[in-house]
Parts: C-alpha cells; sequence; structure tokens
C-alpha cells in the first residue's frame, strides 16, 4: 500500500500564557497508508488534536517533519495541494458550517479551490448522496440535528475531492443516535476507498479500524491492530482510557483464571470463546 | 416532601407555524432523596421536563408543585419553592464570567442576598465537594483552567446555592472517560453525603445505569418507561430501543451470551456483576 | 422563543419578482427611489402609487405584510407630515394660536408622506422577495467593479453570509445562558437602567467569550476548506440576467423618463 501520510520525528511545542514552554508532541513518527481505517485515541490534553492539525498544515511541526503524499506541509508551494488532498471535519459541528444554506455550505469548499461553476453543482450533489443529506439540501444548519450538521461538514470535505478524511472528535459532542449516523457515514467511505484518520475518545468507535494509535502526554505511547491495543486493558487503564467491554470482561475473566484469549475484543468473539 | 408534575403539558410557539407540543400531559412525582435518571434522544422533551421543575419554562397546561407550592403561583411563597431547585445546564462552563474563582461561586449566594461570611462558607464547601482546593483555585481565573475544572467550577456555583434538588444536564458531556468518572462519582458523593436529590439527565445510558435508583425514560414528549434500571433493561428493550436509547454495553453482550446459550443472569449492570455472573454460569454449566 | 424569529422577512414564492436576478432588483429600487425625488405634482405621485400598486400586485405577496413593514415608521410619517403641514408658507386655510395651516402645507405635507411610505414599501418588497442570501450576491457582485478602488466587495459579502449563518445559533445560546444565570437568581428584568446594565454582565461576558471561540474555529475550519478570500473564487449559482431582468430595467427606465418629464414640462 502507498504512503499517503508520514510523520518524521514530529514535535511540537509552544509557549504558554505564563511564558512556558510547552511541548504539545514529541518525536511522533506515524505513517497512514492509502486506503486504512487509523484511530488515534487519547485523553484530553494528550495532543491528539494537535496531531490531526498537522495532518493538513493547520499547525506546522516545530521540530521533524510532517509529509503528505510526499510533500512536507512546510512547503508554502504544497500548501493547497496537501489542505485538499487531507480533509478535516472538527468536533463542534456548529463552528465548521460557514453557509446559511445546506447546499451553499458544501460547495464553500470547491468555490475556494476556483472549480468550474457546473461541475461545483455536480460534486455538491454527489456529496451530498454520499453522506445520506440530499434532501436537506435547501435548509439552514440551525434546523438540523449534530449527526446531520457533521454529515454535511463531511459532505463539505468530499466535495474538495480529497484522499483522505481527518476527523477530530466528531462524535463527542453528539447523542447516540448522531455517533451512529455519523460512524456508519464515515464507515461506508472508507468502503469506497476513502482513507480515514479517526480521533476519539470513545474506545467502541476505534473497534473497527485498521490500526489503533495510542497518545499520552504527547508521546506515542503503542499503536497496532485493535486487538493488540485494547488487550492491554491495563495499560489503557492507567493512561485513564477505557477498553471496549467486551475486552474488559475478557481481561476480568483471565483474572479469574478463564482461558480466554488476548485477542478478544468484540461481543461475538467473546461469545463464541464462551460458548462453543 | 417532593416535585410533583400534574398533567402538565407545553406547546412551543403557539400560534406560529412552529408550532410544536413539546411535553404531553405528564405526571410523575420525584421523591426527596431520589437519585433519578432521566434518559431520551435529542428532542425527546427531557430537556423542556427539567426545565419546568424550577420555573424556567412554564407548563401551558397543568401544575409543577415543589413540596406541594405551585412553582408559577404569585407570592413568596412560590420563589422559595423554586429556589429549591438548582439547575446546572449542558456545558456550564460557557457560563463561567467572573474574573475569580471565588466570585464566579459566590454569585448565587450574592443573588439570593447571603451575608458574606456565609457565602465564604458556602464557596468553601462547594469547593471541596468538586474536589478542588480552596486555597490552590479560589483566586484564580477560571478561564485558566483546564475544561474539566472549569466544569467542576460551574458545578460549584451550583452547589453553593444548597438546592435540596439538583439538576444535572449532561454534567459529563464532551469529557473524556477518567474526567467523566471524576464528575460523576463527586455528583454521586454529594448525594450520599447531603442526600441532596439528584436528577441526572443524560444519554448516556452507561453512566446513568450505574448510579440512579430510578430511570425515567423520554419518548417523543411523553413518559415511556419508569421504573428501575435493572427492570427496564431486562423486561423493555424494545421500548428502549423505540426510544432511540441505547442499553448499557453489558447487558447487550449478555444478551448476546445468553442468545447462544449461556446460562448468565441478566440483571447485571457493571462489569463486575457481569464477570461475577458469567464465572457463576461457566461453573455451572461445567458441573453438568 | 428567541431562536425562532425568522431572518430579514423573506417570503418565499415563485412570483416575476422573485425570480428576477437580485442586482436587477436592487438597481431597480434604487433607481425607483430616484424617481421619488422628481415627483412634484399629484400626477406624478399618482403615477407612482399606481406602479407601486402593480407591484405589489406582481410580487404576490400578501398585503398585510407590505402594511406590517410601514407600521412601526407611521410615527415618523406623521411627524414628517405634520412639520410640513405647519410650517410651510402660502394661503391659509386654518389658523389655531400661532399654528398656521396652509395650502402648500398641506399638499407638501401629502408629498413627504407619500415618499416615506412608497420609499418603505419599495425596500420591503425587495426584501420580502429576495432571501437574504440572494442579496448577499447580488451586493457583492453590484460591488465587484469598485473592488479597484478599495470596496472590500468579496469581504462584506462572506461577513454577510456569516452573519446570516451565525445569528440564529448566538440567539440560542443567548436564551441557554439567561436560563442558566436565571437559575443561578439572574435578575435581568427589573431595576434601574444603571442596575440592569450591570446586570447584564453575567451573560454578555459568557455570549462574548463563546462568541470569539466561534469564529476562532470558524476561521480554522474555513482555512482548511482553502479558503483564501476571493482571488480566484468561483461560485457554485452564477447570475446571469433574462428576459426578465430587461423587462424590469425597461419599465424602470420608463417611469424614471416619465417623472423627469412631468416635472420639467410642467414648470
Amino acid at each position: 500500500m502507498k504512503e499517503l501520510i508520514k510523520t518524521v520525528n514530529l514535535g511540537h511545542g509552544y509557549f504558554g500564557a505564563d511564558g512556558a514552554r510547552v511541548t504539545a508532541l514529541e518525536n511522533i513518527n506515524i505513517t497512514v497508508h492509502t486506503g486504512e481505517f487509523v484511530a488515534i485515541i487519547g485523553t484530553n490534553g494528550s495532543g491528539k488534536s494537535t496531531l490531526a492539525k498537522h495532518l493538513n498544515a493547520l499547525l506546522l511541526p516545530t521540530s521533524g517533519q510532517c509529509l503528505v503524499n510526499g510533500q512536507p506541509t512546510d512547503k508554502v508551494e504544497y500548501l493547497w495541494q496537501i489542505r485538499q488532498t487531507v480533509g478535516m471535519v472538527f468536533q463542534n459541528p456548529d463552528n465548521q458550517l460557514v453557509a446559511a444554506v445546506v447546499e451553499e455550505d458544501v460547495a464553500f469548499g470547491p468555490e475556494n479551490l476556483g472549480i468550474e461553476p457546473r461541475e461545483i453543482v455536480r460534486r455538491v450533489k454527489e456529496a451530498l448522496e454520499l453522506v445520506g443529506m440530499s434532501d436537506y439540501r435547501l435548509y439552514p444548519p440551525h434546523r438540523l440535528s449534530g449527526g446531520q450538521k457533521q454529515r454535511v461538514a463531511i459532505a463539505g470535505m468530499l466535495a474538495m475531492r480529497p484522499k483522505c478524511l481527518v476527523l477530530d472528535e466528531p462524535t463527542a459532542m453528539l447523542d447516540p443516535i448522531g455517533r451512529r449516523e455519523v460512524l456508519d457515514t464515515v464507515r461506508n467511505l472508507n468502503h469506497q476507498g476513502m482513507t480515514i484518520v479517526y480521533i476519539t475518545h470513545a474506545m467502541e468507535e476505534a473497534l473497527n479500524a485498521d490500526r489503533v494509535i495510542v497518545l499520552d502526554q504527547g508521546i506515542l505511547a503503542f499503536q497496532g491492530t485493535p486487538a493488540e491495543v485494547f488487550s492491554q486493558v491495563d495499560r489503557l487503564k492507567d493512561l485513564g482510557l477505557d477498553v471496549p467491554i467486551a475486552a474488559d470482561i475478557a481481561w476480568r475473566l483471565r483474572g479469574n483464571g478463564l482461558a480466554v484469549p488476548q485477542s478478544i475484543i468484540t461481543n461475538e468473539a467473546l461469545a463464541v470463546v464462551l460458548c462453543p | 416532601m417532593s416535585i410533583v408534575f400534574k398533567d402538565v403539558s407545553y406547546v412551543y410557539m403557539p400560534g406560529t407555524p412552529f408550532k410544536q407540543t413539546a411535553l404531553k400531559k405528564i405526571n410523575f412525582e420525584i421523591k426527596k432523596g431520589e437519585f433519578v435518571g432521566i434518559i431520551g434522544h435529542t428532542g425527546s422533551g427531557k430537556s423542556t421536563l427539567v426545565q419546568h421543575m424550577n420555573g424556567l419554562l412554564k407548563p401551558s397546561l397543568g401544575v409543577v408543585s415543589v413540596e406541594d407550592i405551585d412553582i408559577n403561583g404569585k407570592g413568596d411563597a412560590a420563589r422559595v419553592a423554586k429556589r429549591k431547585v438548582g439547575m446546572v445546564f449542558q456545558y456550564p462552563e460557557h457560563q463561567l464570567f467572573e474574573e475569580t474563582v471565588y466570585d464566579d461561586i459566590a454569585f448565587g449566594p450574592r443573588n439570593i442576598g447571603l451575608d458574606a461570611e456565609e457565602i465564604e462558607r458556602r464557596v468553601r464547601k462547594a469547593l471541596d465537594f468538586v474536589g478542588l482546593d480552596f486555597n490552590m483555585f479560589s483566586g484564580r481565573s477560571p478561564f485558566q483552567l483546564s475544561g474539566g475544572q472549569m466544569r467542576r467550577i460551574a458545578i460549584a456555583g451550583v452547589v453553593a446555592l444548597e438546592p435540596e434538588y439538583l439538576i444535572l444536564d449532561e454534567p459529563s458531556a464532551g469529557l473524556d472517560p477518567r474526567g467523566r468518572e471524576t464528575i460523576l462519582d463527586e455528583i454521586f458523593k454529594l448525594h450520599n453525603s447531603t442526600g441532596v436529590t439528584v436528577i441526572l439527565v443524560s444519554h448516556n445510558m452507561e453512566e446513568v445505569a450505574r448510579f440512579v435508583d430510578r430511570l425515567i425514560v423520554m419518548h417523543s414528549g411523553e413518559i415511556s418507561l419508569d421504573g428501575e434500571p435493572r427492570d427496564i433493561f431486562r423486561h423493555s428493550r424494545d421500548k428502549l430501543v423505540q426510544a432511540g436509547v441505547d442499553v448499557p454495553s453489558v447487558c447487550t453482550l449478555l444478551a448476546e451470551l445468553r442468545g447462544r446459550g449461556l446460562p448468565v443472569e441478566d440483571i447485571a449492570l457493571t462489569p463486575e456483576e457481569a464477570t461475577a455472573t458469567i464465572m457463576a454460569a461457566m461453573r455451572r454449566r461445567d458441573r453438568c | 422563543m428567541l431562536t425562532d424569529i425568522t431572518l430579514g422577512q423573506y417570503f418565499p414564492g415563485d412570483s416575476l419578482l422573485h425570480r428576477l436576478d437580485p442586482r436587477t432588483k436592487i438597481l431597480v429600487t434604487m433607481l425607483f427611489f430616484g424617481s421619488i425625488f422628481l415627483a412634484d405634482s399629484y400626477t406624478s405621485y399618482c403615477v407612482l402609487l399606481g406602479f407601486t400598486a402593480v407591484i405589489i400586485g406582481v410580487a404576490a405577496v400578501p398585503l398585510r405584510l407590505v402594511a406590517k413593514s410601514v407600521r412601526p415608521l407611521w410615527f415618523l410619517i406623521i411627524l414628517t407630515a405634520g412639520i410640513h403641514i405647519f410650517s410651510t408658507p402660502g394661503t391659509v386655510v386654518y389658523s389655531v394660536g400661532p399654528l398656521v395651516v396652509t395650502l402648500e402645507g398641506g399638499k407638501q405635507a401629502f408629498f413627504m408622506a407619500a415618499r416615506l411610505i412608497l420609499l418603505i414599501i419599495m425596500a420591503s418588497l425587495l426584501t420580502l422577495t429576495t432571501s437574504p442570501i440572494m442579496l448577499t450576491d447580488g451586493i457583492e457582485h453590484l460591488l465587484g467593479p469598485f473592488r479597484r478602488i478599495g470596496v472590500p466587495a468579496h469581504e462584506l459579502a462572506m461577513m454577510m453570509t456569516i452573519a446570516l449563518r451565525f445569528i440564529p445559533t448566538l440567539l440560542e445560546e443567548t436564551d441557554r445562558i439567561m436560563k442558566a444565570q436565571t437559575a443561578r437568581g439572574a435578575d435581568f428584568a427589573s431595576g434601574g437602567i444603571l442596575k440592569r446594565v450591570k446586570n447584564m454582565v453575567p451573560l454578555l461576558v459568557p455570549l462574548f467569550i463563546s462568541a470569539f471561540r466561534r469564529a476562532d474555529e470558524l476561521a480554522v475550519a474555513m482555512e482548511a476548506r482553502c479558503y483564501r478570500g476571493g482571488e480566484n473564487r468561483t461560485r457554485m449559482k452564477e447570475l446571469r440576467l433574462s428576459w426578465r431582468d430587461l423587462g424590469a430595467f425597461i419599465a424602470i427606465f420608463a417611469l424614471v423618463a416619465l417623472m423627469g418629464g412631468l416635472r420639467w414640462s410642467v414648470s
């Protein structure tokens, strides 16, 4: 698989309000391949949002490098190409919609790219279909639910035809229905080939990822497949993170002397082991 | 000693095209000392319901009374009754405005005309309840604290009013797992040590299930379920699904195991209880 | 509830007036304002009133809404008419004490009232038949040529768009903060002016903080969507003039010519 995003010893520091230097990220080396679904988990303050903002040059590394398609994000000549390649969806659904009508908002990105009007119309239609929001194209955003607003935000990115979507805790402010809507939409896009970087602290949402990256206080703590990561229950709990319920129970059963394999992280898998 | 709703209906924007019935003839009682969870998806009417409890919204029809006094009546009695109900809104840290933590927490007590000595006592106590040290925090600006700390300051601002009934609307929204845990533990401790009645509004079934003795499920402006959480999860899964709320993931897991023939009891709500019942079931099966 | 105030006063519809290009509507309205100031006789005012009546008919907007737009300004209309009725010298018709009503004064009063009413009606017809978004688009396009002399046409339009988007959100937020502070015993309704202003602090501080936070996040989100000002930007919806717009211009130029004719041929 092709490397789409790569960070090399990426670090990010800044000066806090009290004048002291704060290190938000240190020595981060990650790679995201085309078509992958990568989840990044960590507590508040672990640096996961800061890392996300590096992936499309909203923030620039203060040490090391971030490469998108081999192009370093700190070279101005690549800036717009990088932002077009890596789309970004944020946590607060309200504060990322610009226009007072859904379809106008989805058109905002392509308009900025200077795309020809007839092509914009086509892309807007297609993007709204992909997220299942076609019926709402003439709605004002404030009449939509949180989940619907996030889907519109995703459509706004899709209309720019990115290769990768970075979603920064897109469900943190949503209710269970909204969460499901957004997660289903993201999975669906991934199945159609979109590369996904999904930042979350809801562990259940990371279960279906190809790879999970755990950040702690600005450092990459460990990474691996969901099974590899979520079976390390002690370690995750130490970092202040949850584990999916099946992994939690499996871990407790092991503590009680039951022979449950480490790789069990889903309800189905646990059921199979316990009731052969 | 309770909050009583009698035939309460509420219509948003009556007489306009936006007219919407948010509550339909609600009847129920919350007794003093209870820890009640109110759950429902966005638009189910749960927020409208709780805003009736301290008179922020007035019923279109029906009566809301606190300790036998109609809170929307006239006179001092109604005002005193209303004051017994404290309310913490969603993302309460967005309502902080004072220069120091002390002043922000003291805002409520000052508004009800307490003297300086009493105010200080309450600020100390409230900070203590939310687990923040008075000396370390009272002089700082609330805007320089972390999100979780700001949330706790805001909650302290309501706790300092010493309400007998405390309503919290999604107190853990937007926090990470550890932040959620801390806030909920503090609320639970407050309930246990002072006996304050707590009404916890949420769409997160996990956290509600763990703490409450009584669960009220709202669905399209009506109370669709009202009872003990374990009973509801065991007997009314269909209605929960219909109301658009999740069953705690422990229950889902145990249901899956039962479906595959493992004789687990399905009344567990916490991972500890679930582990115990699975171990017991495994032993029973091995004996056969 | 604060949250359900409809923005502007757009009345959705499909009339000829609704379908006109917003640029046409803005220019036509301005030319109409010009022709109002050319009018100086009963005849010309009758023509203007007739023209307006036809436009109201074409707009297919309930008369009630048109009347509603005039209502808040009744006081101003009466006041202006009153001043003119008593202060214009001429043939005295009637007098009470120092107040003298003249024939010329009556005429002036009628003209002034008619002017104001026509101005208000036409302006509100523009906003009744044009959505705020179209209006913004129209203004941006019309100001476009003035960019070279430093008029920030795109920026102004962008600001209007964002305002339209966020006003409902901020109203909702105001409602929520007000309730939260009320629950802490804040009082927004009683006391003298000074006290009331002071009482607004617990509402205004959180509201400003929130508005700034939103602005900050929105700016980042716009940057992520490759926003870099108006340069090289295209629009999904292009404004296109049609035969309708041509018709509208012919009608308004005819009106201006007629007004000019009436003014200078009569005098």
